[in-house]
């Protein structure tokens, strides 16, 4: 059975591409729009990693990351989170969060699967 | 990037202009409002980030100091102004027209954008500057590429994980696979911190991992491995082993000394141990070590672990390095050059016959037999090519010492080190380079001080270079000195009796006096040369790998000596002449042109043995009067003419069948005497045919022709007869 994997970004466009470029790679998606998109969506199947923009409204990315540790299924998945190159400090605050990794944007689809496989396997 | 998606952001960034032009507009109303400031940062930041994304880095560029500028404005640091809603609305407009723009180079001279951008830029430039980006820009480490020709080194990595590693959803595991696929790898888990099953907290890494990998790729690649975990582990990592050490039989460290640098026991225990080893006798260190408990099992597996994993790369790395070249004796490879001359001789018999029976599936097979035999043919003579290198690196030391004896600043370049040859003439190419080189520093290159009154660097240059060409190599030595004489040669020469003193001779013909026997222009004798022992040595040893020397030189500037030699000695390009009923092979390499010579010309010399080509007076030899050929002189006799010694001469012969690939095979011992046959070939029809050694062959006509007219000629000698000749005709 293939993996599933959540993609969480207010930016339609983003969505779009990281879903296309995973199927791609033969892994299911999940969309969210943000974070409580994301929490509302947690329940209706088994994930096996998320993938998450920092800056969103309602829930940012990371209240998501801590509220998905907090989440019994999802203790232990990876969670990589989208930053740019300018919020170092944001990524320092998402690991401490709980997050697996982290993806810079712009990235290439190529950058996206090697980290994918990277923590997912 | 997709279309599609380049569509999808276009939509969506309109949406977002239109967000934050509502957003900009209530923020006017309520400056302070956080939640408002906060989702037109989030808008600049998609389009920013999104825009990188799809190939907008325009937008993205413009955006960027927009976004720092709210940023700001959201920590509290910068206040709202009317100002900056102006701005920003009018960015807005811009960023709208970009990103509807099909050509994004249009933008870039957009005076109103870079205005807008300007003014973003100057309320960040302050006493509070942007903060310093992190300079990693690819957080998805790419797979480090092996480059082309990495050595592959050993590393010892330790990888402890904190406890709490599990609850960042990292997988161990994953990065040991990783670091599994770099290369060959040795993973051993280190249990010693597993408490007992009670007390395990199944959410806790307890285990370390002691790898040993060898891989191409650096340091950077394996850390990139554990990027995501740099902070949650520790982490080393050391190279133990890299493929330069230079014996890899030599053994690798003790399983002490393993312990030791991996911090698993300190010098004093290790000394302790093997003190009681001593009294034990028998037993290895590694049980000593473990039944003192003085090391876990575990670190004693990998320390092992280690020493087997390095001790197999350096097995594995020799077995490579003897496979890549295989050492054959080098009688072998004569022997295997020999067959395949005979059967280059084979071949050109087999073409005579199916050009004779003229069976047109026979010449098929011959014409097939003919392109394996020369694929054969050059296939054997590169085994035995070997670069020149070798052979030049050793004159850097000549020079060095030499100069230094001397009190001269010279320094050795050498050019073209990897123009290969045959192994023979390589060796045999050594003296006669050493000659030269040793001319090139005593007599060619001045003393520092006059170097320097004459305007020149004080340290000199010889230039030691190869170049192939055709079947040939060149090899030049150069330097920049004095340059010869031509005055002074001509001047000793006469002294000497080499030539006589009305003699009119070209300057190449006066350089190429320097080469007769006894000559030497010192004007003393150093311990490095000046005996008038050196250049005929040269030239005799040159002419006997059948090559040529030449000198070009400019007073003052310097002197170039070039050889010319063929790159194997083997198998030479050969002109297979007749003289009666008896074949000759004379090497093509000097050869120049055939011209007839008939009977009339014969007689209109009026004995005297010259003819005129295109105005040029060529002297030459009767080959059949030479060799004593009985039988009827044919009417158009065929003059070959050749350049030896830098003057043209003929060799008459009865007829030219044409260019032949010779094999060369020595000629028993009792021949030896007869200087001017270097060899001899079979050729397709089985007959023999004797290689003529030109020069030597020439100087034998002119030792006959002296003994025959000594009077006439009185006063001639050696070198540069043929011109002299011309001048006495």
């Amino acid at each position: 059975m293939s993996k599933v994997i959540m993609t969480v970004d207010d930016s339609a466009s983003i969505r779009q591409m990281v879903s296309f470029t995973l199927r791609d790679a033969g892994y299911e998606v999940v969309e969210a729009v943000d974070g409580k998109d994301a929490l509302s969506k947690v329940d209706n199947q088994p994930l096996n990693m998320v993938l998450t923009d920092l800056n969103m409204p309602n829930l940012d990315g990371i209240g998501l990351i801590r509220a998905l540790r907090a989440h019994a299924a999802c203790k232990f998945i990876p969670i990589v989170m989208l930053t740019t190159e300018s919020q170092a400090e944001r990524k320092q605050e998402g690991k401490a969060a709980g997050a697996t990794g982290w993806i810079v944007k712009p990235f290439k689809p190529e950058q996206l699967i090697a980290v994918v496989k990277k923590v997912l396997g | 990037m997709t279309d599609i998606h380049r569509e999808a952001f276009r939509e969506e960034a309109r949406e977002l202009l239109a967000e934050l032009e509502t957003a900009l507009l209530d923020l006017e109303k309520m400056p302070s409002d956080a939640e408002i400031i906060s989702q037109v940062f989030r808008v600049m930041h998609t389009i920013k980030g999104s825009g990188a994304m799809f190939g907008f880095e325009n937008v993205a560029a413009f955006t960027h100091n927009m976004e720092t500028v709210y940023d700001r404005i959201r920590n509290g640091k910068m206040a709202v102004s009317k100002s900056i809603i102006d701005l920003t609305l009018a960015a807005s407009d811009e960023i709208q027209k970009m990103i509807d723009a099909e050509d994004q180079e249009m933008p870039d001279d957009n005076a109103a954008a870079s205005r807008i951008a300007r003014s973003f830029r100057d309320m960040l430039a302050g006493p509070d500057a942007p903060p310093a980006e992190d300079t990693r820009l690819s957080a998805a480490p790419e797979p480090g590429l092996p480059t082309a020709d990495a050595p592959e080194l050993t590393y010892r990595i330790s990888f402890c994980p904190d406890p709490d590693i599990f609850i960042s959803g990292t997988n161990p595991v994953l990065l040991l696979n990783e670091l599994r696929s770099m290369g060959t790898c040795r993973i051993l888990a280190n249990t010693d911190s597993i408490p007992f099953l009670d007390d395990i907290d199944p959410e806790t890494c307890y285990t370390a991992w002691d790898i040993i990998l060898t891989t191409d790729q650096d340091r950077n690649a394996i850390r990139d491995v554990f990027i995501f975990v740099e902070d949650q582990c520790r982490l080393s990592i050391d190279v133990i082993d890299d493929s330069t050490t230079e014996d890899a039989f030599q053994d690798y460290k003790k399983l002490g000394e393993i312990l030791i640098d991996r911090g698993d026991l300190d010098t004093k225990k290790l000394k302790h141990a093997l003190n009681s080893q001593k009294l034990d006798g028998q037993k290895r260190i590694g049980s000593v070590l473990a039944d003192a408990s003085l090391v876990s099992p575990d670190r004693l597996q990998a320390a092992l672990d280690e020493q087997q994993h390095v001790r197999e790369m350096r097995q594995k790395r020799h077995v490579a390095e003897a496979s890549a070249s295989i050492r054959v004796p080098a009688e072998k490879l004569d022997a295997m050059v020999n067959m395949v001359g005979e059967l280059v001789t084979v071949q050109s018999r087999l073409n005579q016959i199916a050009a004779q029976l003229n069976d047109l599936s026979l010449i098929q097979v011959a014409e097939e037999v003919e392109r394996l035999t020369a694929g054969l043919r050059e296939n054997t003579m590169s085994i035995r090519m070997l670069p020149i290198g070798a052979t030049f690196s050793r004159f850097q030391r000549l020079v060095r010492d030499l100069s230094i004896d001397l009190g001269k600043d010279i320094v050795l370049h050498t050019d073209g080190a990897e123009t290969e040859m045959d192994k023979t003439v390589i060796e045999k190419l050594n003296d006669p380079l050493v000659h030269i080189i040793r001319n090139s520093i005593d007599h060619g290159i001045e003393k520092p001080e006059v170097r320097k009154a004459a305007g020149k660097p004080e340290q000199g240059t010889v230039l030691l270079s190869a170049q192939h060409s055709g079947a040939n190599v060149f090899i030049q030595v150069s330097d920049d000195g004095a340059g010869l004489d031509a005055e002074i040669i001509r001047a000793k020469a006469v002294q000497k009796c080499l030539i006589a003193p009305e003699a009119v001779l070209s300057e190449k013909e006066i350089f190429s006096l320097i080469f007769a026997p006894g000559f030497s222009l010192a004007k003393e004798v150093t311990n490095v040369s000046g005996r008038g022992v050196g250049m005929d040595v040269v030239k005799k040893g040159i002419e006997n790998l059948q090559g040529g020397i030449e000198i070009i030189s400019r007073k003052g500037m310097g002197t170039s000596i070039i050889l010319k030699l063929p790159l194997t000695m083997a198998i030479i390009d050969g002109l297979l002449v007749k003289i009666g009923d008896i074949h000759y092979i004379m090497p093509l390499a000097a050869i120049e042109e055939c011209i007839e010579l008939t009977r009339e010309d014969l007689a209109r010399a009026h004995g005297k043995h010259i003819a005129n080509i295109r105005g040029e007076i060529v002297p030459y030899i009767l080959l059949r009067e030479l060799f004593s050929q009985e039988g009827r002189v044919p009417d158009i006799q065929q003059i070959v003419t050749a350049r030896i010694d830098g003057s043209r001469i003929g060799l008459v012969v009865d007829q030219v069948v044409g260019q032949h690939q010779t094999v060369i095979k020595s000629m028993s011992r009792i021949y030896r005497d007869i200087e001017y046959i270097s060899g001899a070939t079979i050729l397709g029809d089985g007959s023999v045919a004797l290689i003529l050694d030109l020069p030597k062959l020439i100087r034998h006509s002119e030792i006959m022709e002296k003994s025959k007219n000594r009077s006439a000629f009185a006063g001639m000698d050696s070198v540069s007869q043929a011109p002299a000749l011309t001048e006495a005709g």
